[in-house]
């Protein structure tokens, strides 16, 4: 099989299922005047295909092992209707800036089409072993990354979603009209229950919604969880009270078990804390359990993608994280970290901005500039939060509200605990630009470019603002970007 | 204490100018201005008195200054806050809210705690306003 191209029986006159080797091409894995129907699942996949093979069989060759192929021809297929349930390759374009004449080697954009029947309704653990299962690993390809997914709206009408989404979201906080405010805790480790009460009550009461556990604040020796939510709790309700705003601190309830975490949970909620949040890491069955869980118990979930670079930020090879964002979507979380464009984190500005369509849009257009692939009917599904969150200042803010609107939280944790005057100062700075450059948009103001001079003139009200933009005026993280879109200048068929 | 609830509470009270300019960027979007009073500002107090029903249908911003003005007068004493509903499928909620009017002073709330099993603690917001019939609050 490692010679895929010069298998010796594939170019003899043979009958079909005639035990032995058929190029996948050849046992109906390429299609190419195959039209896809309402119903259909569809990947489009960017492949490598080893020399010598040829970039229809490499196509044939996904459809095949992420759906009902092996190695071999096997007579068991007749027991089964296999033309429905074999995958279908039927497009291959060739990747721009790819090839002989590159640095890259040549790669390609191949779509399949699944029927419906081959997924389990409600189930990203049975879609994700399909499409994500072998076929990664295959060696004929060098290298495969899924690009993109178009979900039917039969399949996604199986799934829950959020369990709040974006507008119950706002309806439970009171809060409309502008982005939400927020903050990871810092040192991430190392600080005790009654000291990490104290980040999260100066930040809340200086003017944040949301404070938030790190990704790995679990539960260590330094802090017990029990700690940890015991005096978030007491800083939430403070904060609160001194400022009449309902806020919330995302209590990590990431654990090693279920069990674990269903404890965490049901103490989060016996606090009365409005939002838990979970990591990436804990597979998608937990966090379809956690989100049925939050969906019966009125808690907001947000969504920690931690551990996603691993996999989708070198474009040869991995899932993008628009696909991984579909995926939490349908799987229902209300909050996901989505980048900031203007960060510390990888994040092209337009690749972004397609994350956050997938998020937040009832219907989202295809769109190759984005990185959208495809037209995605979301059928009614609730709207997730994104998070833009790592490396953000106050002095950002018209490029950030510019960017991404008003549904996004902005998550500011160096930017607010490492104010010169304090982390309650950090807070009002952030809130301060975020509402003067909300307002100023609204007065019909050309933020992008005034930005700079709506902060001054703020700032000079404002002290805790006019130190934060003196502090950090000079920040910024110009790196190019990893993950960009390649696209064929002609629209491609949006199936 | 200043009440921060609302999307502009950070920033200096606005003139009924700039109150203007945000209730013509709501009309620009097709959504509805309501006008909205109370004397118990608790952050989960969802159902704040309605002055009328939201204004649907309306073009002229200059209206809803209008009647901002006549609810003013008897509520000089309360909160009001503009609230912009859309109707757009799958939002059919508020967009912006905003505080335009607050009492002269603003006592705040009491934390109140009820110690529970395990160190964990119930608590409570009450408005110190609270403590007086409803629209009695916030008079001498």
């Amino acid at each position: 099989m490692n010679d895929l191209a010069s298998t010796p029986t594939a170019d003899k006159p043979r009958g079909r299922y005639d035990a032995g080797v058929l190029k996948y091409k050849e046992m109906g894995y390429w299609l190419p005047d195959y039209e896809p129907k309402e119903t259909d699942l569809i990947c489009v996949f960017r492949i490598t295909p080893q020399d010598g093979v040829d970039a229809e069989e490499a196509a044939a060759a996904v459809a095949g092992e992420s759906s009902t192929a092996t190695w071999t021809v096997v007579w068991t297929d007749l027991l089964t209707a296999c033309d429905s349930y074999r995958a279908k390759a039927y497009r291959v374009d060739e990747v721009p800036n790819t090839g002989p004449a590159f640095d890259t080697p040549q790669q390609y954009f191949a779509y399949v089409a699944y029927d419906l029947i081959l997924f389990e309704p409600g189930s990203i653990a049975n879609l994700t072993a399909s499409i994500i299962g072998n076929v990664f690993s295959f060696k004929p390809l060098r290298a495969c990354r899924l690009e993109d997914m178009r979900i039917p709206a039969a399949y996604v009408t199986t799934f829950p979603g959020p369990p709040t989404g974006i507008v119950v979201e706002r309806e439970r906080l009171n809060n409309y009209g502008r982005a939400l405010l927020g903050a990871t805790m810092k040192p991430k480790l190392g600080l005790s229950g009654r000291n990490y009460g104290r980040v999260v009550y100066e930040a809340l009461k200086g003017g944040l919604d949301f404070t938030k556990d790190d990704e790995n604040i679990n539960s260590q020796a330094f802090m017990h969880w029990r700690d940890r939510f015991l005096y978030c709790t007491e800083a939430v309700n403070r904060a609160s009270a001194t400022s009449g705003e309902v806020k919330g601190h995302y209590l990590n309830i990431t654990a090693g078990t279920m069990e674990q975490m269903y404890e965490r949970a049901e103490f989060a909620k016996e606090l009365g804390a409005p939002i838990v949040m979970i990591d990436l890491v804990i597979g998608y069955t937990a966090i379809q359990s956690i989100s049925k869980w939050c969906r019966d118990n009125d808690m907001i979930l947000h969504m920690h993608r931690a551990g996603h670079g691993t996999y989708t930020r070198q474009k040869n090879h991995g899932v993008s994280f628009r696909v991984i964002a579909k995926w939490l979507r349908l799987a229902g979380v209300d909050h996901l970290h989505a980048g900031t464009a203007v960060g510390k984190l990888e994040g092209d500005p337009m690749t972004v901005q397609g994350y956050y369509n997938v998020c937040r849009e009832a219907y989202t257009r295809q769109d190759l500039s984005r990185g959208l692939f495809f037209d995605q009917d979301w059928v009614d599904l609730r709207k997730v939060m994104p998070v833009a969150s790592g490396g953000i200042h106050a002095g950002q803010m018209h490029q950030l509200l510019t960017l991404f609107g008003d549904d996004v939280v902005l998550q500011f944790g160096g930017g607010t605990i490492g104010h010169p005057g304090g982390i309650q100062a950090g807070a009002i700075a952030n809130r301060v630009a975020l509402e003067t450059m909300t307002k100023a948009r609204n007065e019909g103001r050309d933020i992008a470019n005034e930005g700079p001079e709506i902060l001054e003139q703020a700032a000079k009200w404002c002290t805790p603002l006019k130190q934060a933009l003196e502090t950090w005026k000079d920040v910024t993280f110009n790196y190019a970007s990893t993950d960009t879109p390649d696209f064929v200048a002609t629209p491609t068929a949006s199936a | 204490m200043r009440l921060t609830q609302g999307a502009f509470s950070f920033l200096p009270d606005l003139s009924d100018d700039e109150i203007r300019a945000q209730v013509d960027y709501g009309l620009e979007r097709g959504w509805a201005w309501a006008i909205e009073t109370t004397d118990d500002p608790h952050p989960r107090n969802t159902y704040w008195e309605m002055w009328g029903t939201p204004m649907f249908g309306l073009k002229d911003g200059a209206a809803v200054l209008y009647e901002l003005e006549a609810c003013r007068k008897g509520h000089a004493d309360q909160y009001i806050r503009l609230c912009a509903f859309d109707s757009t499928r799958g939002v059919e909620s508020i967009r912006l809210a905003f505080i335009v009017n607050r009492p002269a002073e603003e006592p705040g709330f009491a934390l109140q705690r009820q110690d529970g099993s395990g160190r964990s603690i119930r608590y409570g917001l009450k408005p110190y306003s609270a403590d007086r019939p409803q629209g009695m609050r916030y008079r001498e």
